[in-house]
């Protein structure tokens, strides 16, 4: 569904690349999350697959990206918002500001899209409950809390069914339940819709727990790519700017002080530190 | 100096109401952590501790002071105030400006507002910046730039709200140091954050609202360790009370240390078994 051939990027101006000789593929139905100190190139990789490199940032690419059999140079952003949505890591660079209230901000992807009126009512509700908006729906999106915005800013994209969502650090304004609830959406909707689901962030809890599979990118270059339990439980990961959970802290501090689990894999989620310190 | 809300509730213009008979007192030297989940009232609530709301019921004083009397350009003087949102803050054109704004503005002359600037800006880290615009920096060092600002002011509190949001594992561990400096140095330390795990390892008072209202307010291990409470607030315990709590074991432990600790303790009767 994403596919990338030897991408090089660099910003205009910039004297290093921000993305050095990628070449990944990521199919439908994943969860694939990108994880790196800030300068890494997370936001830029986020920008590339869902068109705004070249495209808004303009710059030098090359190699060949691809989304869903899109050529991402090739095609406009117009093109390729049937196909790929992105959900900014900061709420107030998404709101379109030419909407009044909630519901209309949420409609705004729909009418664009041309969806007829009757279809799109049911999907702005469903959508709003889901972002918990329901009761804000006629207020202005100015009015919200931040992590109100944030959830809207994320339904409003969902709403319109991409085939693949790319987010870019979605959680940073929401409070730890709210989070996890917005997780486990986008691991359903990986799940069961096929859809694939492509985020950077920094919380590696929330990475342990839902993604299927991490990257990690470091000064722009992809330097380990593979299941959560390998990528965050490895010793390299402090190379990279990155600290492993506190399930992976306790059970290498255990190992220090002589501890012999009967299950010798270190623990990345509660799931499996509980296992490892049983 | 103390701080002291007493029966403190506000409402927004349009009828909004963001705190509910809020009482709470923070002494000198205390760092304390507020969590709670979106529109809780945690940035409502310390906006009233530097004079930037004032209660609409209830009263505020830091030390002598009462909020309602005293500018907040005065305030500023005894309580920093590092925003969620560092372009809310950002005036000058350069970082080292922007660093010595507040110290000047406090009255002190330029030399030493300069020199304040220049150690704060050694303490984030960002030295090299101080003749860069603050706007071409990224946004994690320009919440690091606000924080500076803060530092070089000198104040006896200071109040951050989210300051490890964006922040990659490094600038964690800074944010971290600054703020055991802050704590060393005996100067009253308040953070809004929804880094639970963050919070547990750097403070020692914790106070939890809900819907404007104060929901619990301890020390970090109690409060942490009241997962049903918590979850009303939609906030988890941290990971390693989380894990204590999934093994069965009592404690609430706050750092690797102390959970390996309260482990080894309940290990310890099956290894003579």
């Amino acid at each position: 569904m994403i596919q990338l051939t030897n991408v090089t990027y660099s910003y205009p101006r910039a004297e290093t690349p921000a993305l050095h000789d990628l070449s990944l593929q990521i199919p439908a139905g994943q969860f694939c999350a990108v994880i790196g100190a800030n300068g890494a190139g997370k936001s830029t990789l986020c920008a590339t697959l869902a068109g705004f490199v070249p495209h808004f940032y303009r710059g030098k690419l090359s190699g060949t990206a691809k989304v869903a059999g899109i050529d991402i140079a090739g095609s406009s952003l117009a093109e390729l918002a049937g196909t790929v949505g992105l959900v900014f890591s900061n709420p107030f660079n998404q709101i379109t500001g030419a909407r009044f209230t909630v519901r209309e901000e949420v409609a705004f992807g729909l009418e664009n899209m041309g969806v007829p009126p009757a279809e799109m009512a049911p999907r702005i509700d469903e959508m709003l409950r889901f972002a918990r908006l329901s009761e804000q729906a006629d207020q202005s999106p100015y009015a919200l809390s931040g992590g109100q915005q944030q959830r809207l800013a994320i339904a409003s994209v969902l709403v319109m069914r991409p085939k693949v969502l790319v987010l870019d650090e979605p959680t940073s304004q929401l409070d730890p339940i709210g989070s996890r609830e917005v997780f486990s959406v986008l691991r359903d909707l990986a799940a069961t819709d096929e859809a694939t689901v492509f985020l950077a962030e920094q919380k590696l809890e929330w990475v342990a727990a839902f993604a299927d599979r991490v990257l990690v990118l470091h000064q722009g270059r992809l330097v380990a790519d593979g299941p959560p339990a390998e990528i965050l439980a490895s010793p390299t990961l402090s190379q990279y700017g990155l600290e492993p959970t506190r399930y992976t802290q306790a059970a290498r501090a255990a190992l220090g002080a002589g501890f012999r689990p009967q299950h010798p894999d270190l623990p990345v989620t509660l799931e499996q530190a509980v296992e490892f310190f049983r | 100096m103390n701080l002291d809300v007493e029966e403190v509730s506000f409402t927004y213009p349009g009828g909004v109401e963001a705190l509910r008979d809020v009482s709470l007192t923070i002494a000198a030297g205390e760092a304390v952590a507020i969590i709670g989940e979106n529109g809780a009232g945690k940035t409502t609530l310390v906006k009233h501790l530097n004079g930037l709301l004032k209660p609409t019921h209830g009263r505020v004083t830091i030390g002598d002071w009462d909020t309602r009397e005293h500018s907040v350009a005065r305030m500023a003087a005894r309580v920093g105030f590092v925003f969620q949102n560092p372009d809310d803050q950002i005036v000058e054109q350069t970082v080292g400006d922007e660093v010595a704004f507040g110290p000047r503005r406090l009255g002190r002359a330029a030399p030493d507002a300069l020199a304040d600037a220049t150690a704060a800006l050694e303490q984030v880290e960002l030295a090299a910046e101080s003749k860069t615009h603050p706007y071409d920096l990224t946004t994690p060092q320009r919440k690091l730039v606000t924080l500076a600002s803060v530092l070089a002011m000198h104040t006896p509190v200071v109040i951050f709200d989210e300051p490890t949001m964006g922040q990659d594992a490094r600038g964690v561990a800074l944010i971290g140091r600054i703020i055991e400096t802050l704590k060393a140095e005996q100067r009253t330390v308040i953070i809004i954050t929804h880094d639970i795990d963050f919070c547990a390892t750097h403070f020692e008072r914790v106070v939890a609202m809900a819907n404007g209202r104060v929901l619990a307010d301890g020390p970090a291990g109690r409060v942490l360790a009241r997962a049903d409470l918590l979850a009303t607030t939609n906030v988890e315990p941290p990971q390693l009370i989380r894990l204590a709590q999934a093994l069965g074991l009592a404690a609430a432990p706050l750092s690797v240390d102390e959970f390996i600790r309260a482990w080894t303790r309940r290990n310890e009767p099956d290894r003579r078994a």
